[in-house]
C-alpha cells in the first residue's frame, strides 16, 4: 500500500511561461569581491571559488578587485568588436534560415562573451574542443567571413563537405575540432589532447566547453576524472545557461553548483559571472597559465543565460516565461563590456552604432560572396564524388564500388 | 623466428611498434604496471616508459574518447579493452566519434586509434566474458574490423593496424591465446608450438588489411571463416574427409571479397561460421555479398553454422560454440544438392 500522498520528487524549472520571472534569490556576491589565487595554490584551499562568482564588471560599469585582468583598451575593443559581430552574424543567419537558406541555425545570444573572452584569453596554438554554441572562437582566430558562411549554407566551399549541419564548424588551420551533435564527446577528447601535448613536452593547452544538460552525460565525468589522474593541461567548462532545449538546469544537477563537481576531482573548480568579459579572460588566463606551468586541469562553471532558442527548432515560450532574460541579473555581456569602455572613456554610443554598420555591412558583404560558391537549396554543393571521399584516408574497393554503381 | 603464442605475438608487435615510432602509447585498465589480464602488454612498461604504456581509469568510454583526443593531437595511441563484452560503454565515442571524425571535418581531422580487445568463447566466461561483437562494428563505415586466428598473422595484422591511418577494431580470440582450439574441449588443450603459424618472425613485418588467408585448400566446399573457428573448420574438414577450402577472412572491413568469390566459382559451394549470434550476424552479410558476386556458381544454398540467438551461456557453453559436427552437416549438406 502506497502512503497517500506520497510519490516520486520531480524537480521543476522556477518559471514556465506566465509566470513573474524573480531571480532575487540567487546569490549573487559582488564584483571583486572574491581573491585571485597563485597558480600555485593547492586546489583545496580554494573551494569556495566553486560556491562563489567570479565578477570583476560592477555595477557602476568598473573593473574592481584583484581578478581584474587590467587589460589594455584595445583589447576590450577587439572583444567588443566580436561580440557585436557574433549578434549581428547571428542576426543575419537566423533571417536567412527563416527564408529557408539554412537548413537550421543555433545563436549565442546573451552567451557572446563566452567563447570570445575565453578565446582571446588562450594563445593560437591552444587547442580548441567547442560545443554548437561557441562559434565566437573563430572571430578570435580571424576565421574569414566567408567560409564560416560557406559552411552554413552548406554550397561547394563549405570545408566540411557539405556533410554536417550548420553551425558544426571544423576549422584546422584555427585548432578548432570538428563538432559534432553528439553532446559531450568532444570533452574527454580535449582531456586525451591535452594529455597527448604533455606527452611530447608542448605547452600548449586543450579547452573544451559543454552545457548544464550536456553536464548530466558520462562522458562529463570521464573527462574530470582522466583531467584529474593525469593532471592533463586542459581546461573543462560548463556553461550553465540554465536551458537545455526545454530541461531546466534543475533536471541535470541537484542544489549543489556545477562548479562544485570540480571539488571532488581534486582541480581548482570556478564558477564565473558568464556575462563578465574581464571575469572569464581572467579566470581563463589564470587556468591557461596553470596548465602551462605542468599544474593540471581546470574546471570552470560559466554562469549564464541562454537568451534565445534552443536552435532554430525550438519555441521557447512554449517551456518558459517569453521575456525570462530580461529579468537575468546578470545583464546582457554585450551591453556591459561595451558601458565599461564608456565608463572609461574608451567608447562612445556613436562609435558602437558606427562599429554596428560596419559589421552589418561586413556581414552582408559577406553573405553575398559565400553564395557566390553555391546556395543550400540550388546549389552547387561538394561535388558527388566526395560523398565516398574521407570514410577512409582511401576509399576501399566496396566503396569504390558503391560510387559507380551511383554512377559518379 | 621464434615460438609464439598470440599473447607473446601481441607483445612482439607492441615492442616492435613502441621502438619505432615514439607517438605510439598504449593505455587500458591494468595493462601498464601489472602487464595486462591476458599478460599481452607484459614488460612493456618497464621497457619504454610509464608515459608510452599506463594504466587507466576503468571508464571504457573514457579509454576511447582520450584515445581520440590523442590521435587527434598527432599520437598513435593503442587502447586496450579488456574484454570486447565491455565494449559497449565506448559505443557512441567508436561509432560516432572515431568511425565519422575524417568525415565529417571534411578531412580536416583524424584519430589513428587502434582498439584491441579480447573476444569469443570458450573460456567458461559466460555472457560477459565471451562475446563477439564485431557485428556492430562492421556495419559502422568508418571502421576497419580485424580478427587474427594465429600468432604469425597477429603479429603482422596488429602492425598494420597501429601504422593504419584510420581506425581499427583489432579483435583477438581469447581462446586462441595460448594454443590453437579446434572445438573438442574434451581433449588436452595443444600449444602454439605445434602449429606451424606459431613460428613468428622476431624482426618487423606487416601484413596487409584487407587479404584473406586460404588456410587449406580444397575443391568441394568453400568454409568462410575467422578467429578460433578457422580452427573448429579445419579440424571439421580433416574429421568429415570433405575437401573443404577453408578461408580466414583475417579482415572484416574490408573485406577479401575477390578470394571469396575465386574460391565459390571454384567449389560452388560455402558454409559461414561464426561464433557471434546469427540474426544480423557478419555471415549474413557474407552471404549477400556472395549471391551479388557470384550466384550463379553456387550448386546450393549458403549454409551458416553459428552461435544461437541467445546471450552465450556459462553451463551450456558446448551447445552454444559451433561445434566441428555442426560445421561437417552444414558441409554435408551443401554438398547434397
Amino acid at each position: 500500500m502506497s502512503k497517500k500522498g506520497k510519490t516520486l520528487f520531480v524537480p521543476d524549472a522556477p518559471f514556465r511561461p506566465g509566470d513573474k520571472p524573480d531571480f532575487s534569490n540567487l546569490n549573487l556576491p559582488e564584483a571583486g569581491s572574491s581573491d585571485k589565487p597563485d597558480i600555485l595554490v593547492d586546489p583545496s584551499d580554494i573551494r569556495d571559488l566553486a560556491f562563489g562568482l567570479v565578477r570583476v564588471l560592477d555595477d557602476n560599469h568598473k573593473a574592481v578587485g584583484s581578478w581584474n585582468p587590467n587589460l589594455q583598451p584595445s583589447v576590450l575593443k577587439e572583444g567588443l568588436r566580436h561580440m557585436t559581430l557574433l549578434r549581428i552574424f547571428d542576426d543575419r543567419m537566423l533571417t536567412m534560415q527563416r527564408q529557408g537558406k539554412l537548413s537550421f541555425y543555433m545563436k549565442s545570444l546573451g552567451e557572446e562573451a563566452v567563447a570570445i573572452a575565453q578565446g582571446m584569453a588562450l594563445r593560437p596554438d591552444d587547442i580548441l574542443f567547442p560545443s554548437y554554441r561557441q562559434p565566437g572562437l573563430q572571430f578570435v582566430r580571424g576565421r574569414n567571413l566567408v567560409d564560416m558562411i560557406c559552411h552554413c549554407i552548406t554550397n561547394s566551399k563549405d570545408n566540411v563537405k557539405g556533410r554536417q549541419m550548420p553551425v558544426h564548424y571544423s576549422w584546422k588551420e584555427g585548432n578548432l575540432v570538428s563538432i559534432s551533435s553528439p553532446v559531450g564527446t568532444q570533452f574527454p577528447q580535449a582531456v586525451g589532447c591535452a594529455m597527448a601535448s604533455a606527452y611530447k613536452g608542448e605547452d600548449n593547452v586543450s579547452i573544451s566547453w559543454l552545457g548544464d544538460g550536456t553536464a548530466a552525460e558520462g562522458d562529463f565525468h570521464y573527462a574530470l576524472n582522466f583531467a584529474s589522474v593525469y593532471k592533463a593541461p586542459v581546461i573543462l567548462n560548463v556553461v550553465n545557461n540554465q536551458w537545455a532545449i526545454s530541461t531546466h538546469r534543475n533536471f541535470s544537477s541537484g542544489e549543489a553548483t556545477f562548479a562544485s563537481r570540480g571539488i571532488a576531482y581534486d582541480m581548482p573548480s570556478i564558477r564565473v559571472d558568464g556575462n563578465d568579459f574581464l571575469a572569464l579572460y581572467s579566470v581563463t588566463s589564470w587556468a591557461a597559465e596553470r596548465a602551462r606551468k605542468g599544474e593540471g586541469a581546470t574546471f570552470i562553471e560559466v554562469f549564464t543565460y541562454r537568451a534565445e532558442a534552443h536552435s532554430t527548432s525550438d519555441d521557447p515560450t512554449r517551456y518558459r516565461p517569453k521575456d525570462e532574460w530580461k529579468s537575468w541579473p546578470l545583464g546582457d555581456p554585450l551591453e556591459r563590456l561595451k558601458m565599461h569602455l564608456i565608463e572609461i572613456g574608451e567608447w562612445s554610443k556613436t562609435d558602437q552604432s558606427e562599429l554596428e554598420k560596419e559589421l552589418d555591412e561586413l556581414v552582408i558583404k559577406s553573405y553575398k560572396e559565400a553564395e557566390k560558391y553555391g546556395t543550400l537549396n540550388e546549389g552547387p554543393w561538394a561535388s558527388e564524388e566526395t560523398l565516398f571521399e574521407d570514410v577512409y584516408k582511401k576509399p576501399p574497393r566496396h566503396l569504390r564500388k558503391q560510387r559507380q554503381e551511383l554512377g559518379i | 623466428m621464434s615460438q609464439m603464442n598470440i599473447i607473446q605475438a601481441v607483445n612482439s608487435a607492441l615492442d616492435i611498434i613502441l621502438e619505432k615510432d615514439s607517438n605510439v602509447c598504449i593505455f587500458g585498465e591494468d595493462v601498464g604496471y601489472f602487464g595486462g589480464v591476458f599478460r599481452c602488454t607484459d614488460g612493456l612498461q618497464a621497457k619504454y616508459g610509464k608515459h608510452r604504456v599506463f594504466d587507466s581509469p576503468l571508464a571504457e568510454g573514457g579509454i576511447v574518447s582520450t584515445a581520440i583526443g590523442m590521435g587527434i593531437n598527432g599520437l598513435r595511441p593503442v587502447a586496450e579493452i579488456q574484454f570486447a563484452d565491455y565494449i559497449f560503454p565506448a559505443f557512441d565515442q567508436i561509432t560516432n566519434e572515431l568511425a565519422k571524425l575524417r568525415y565529417r571535418s571534411g578531412g580536416e581531422y583524424s584519430a589513428p586509434v587502434t582498439i584491441r580487445t579480447p573476444s569469443g568463447g570458450g573460456i567458461r566466461g559466460g555472457h560477459y566474458h565471451s562475446q563477439s561483437p564485431e557485428a556492430y562494428f562492421t556495419h559502422t563505415p568508418g571502421l576497419k574490423v580485424v580478427i587474427p586466428s594465429n600468432p604469425h598473422d597477429t603479429k603482422g595484422l596488429l602492425i598494420s593496424a597501429i601504422e593504419d591511418d584510420d581506425p581499427v577494431i583489432f579483435f583477438e580470440p581469447k581462446r586462441l591465446y595460448n594454443g590453437p582450439f579446434d572445438g573438442d574441449h574434451k581433449k588436452a588443450a595443444l600449444k602454439w608450438d605445434t602449429h606451424p603459424k606459431g613460428e613468428v618472425p622476431d624482426e618487423y613485418y606487416s601484413i596487409p588489411l584487407g587479404k584473406a588467408s586460404i588456410e587449406r585448400e580444397g575443391s568441394q566446399v568453400t568454409v568462410l571463416c575467422y578467429g578460433t573457428m578457422v580452427h573448429v573448420a579445419r579440424e571439421a574438414a580433416k574429421l568429415s574427409n570433405i575437401d573443404a577450402e577453408i578461408i580466414d577472412l583475417r579482415s572484416l572491413v574490408p573485406l577479401d571479397i575477390d578470394a571469396i568469390t575465386k574460391s565459390i566459382e571454384k567449389t560452388g559451394r560455402c558454409v559461414i561460421v561464426h561464433e557471434a549470434p546469427k540474426t544480423s550476424g557478419f555471415g549474413g552479410e557474407l552471404s549477400a555479398q556472395i549471391q551479388e558476386s557470384c550466384f550463379y556458381h553456387l550448386e546450393a544454398p549458403i549454409e551458416r553454422v553459428t552461435g544461437w540467438d541467445t546471450p552465450f551461456p556459462h553451463s551450456l557453453e558446448w551447445y552454444y560454440f559451433p561445434s566441428q559436427e555442426r560445421v561437417i552437416e552444414a558441409m554435408k549438406k551443401t554438398m547434397e544438392s
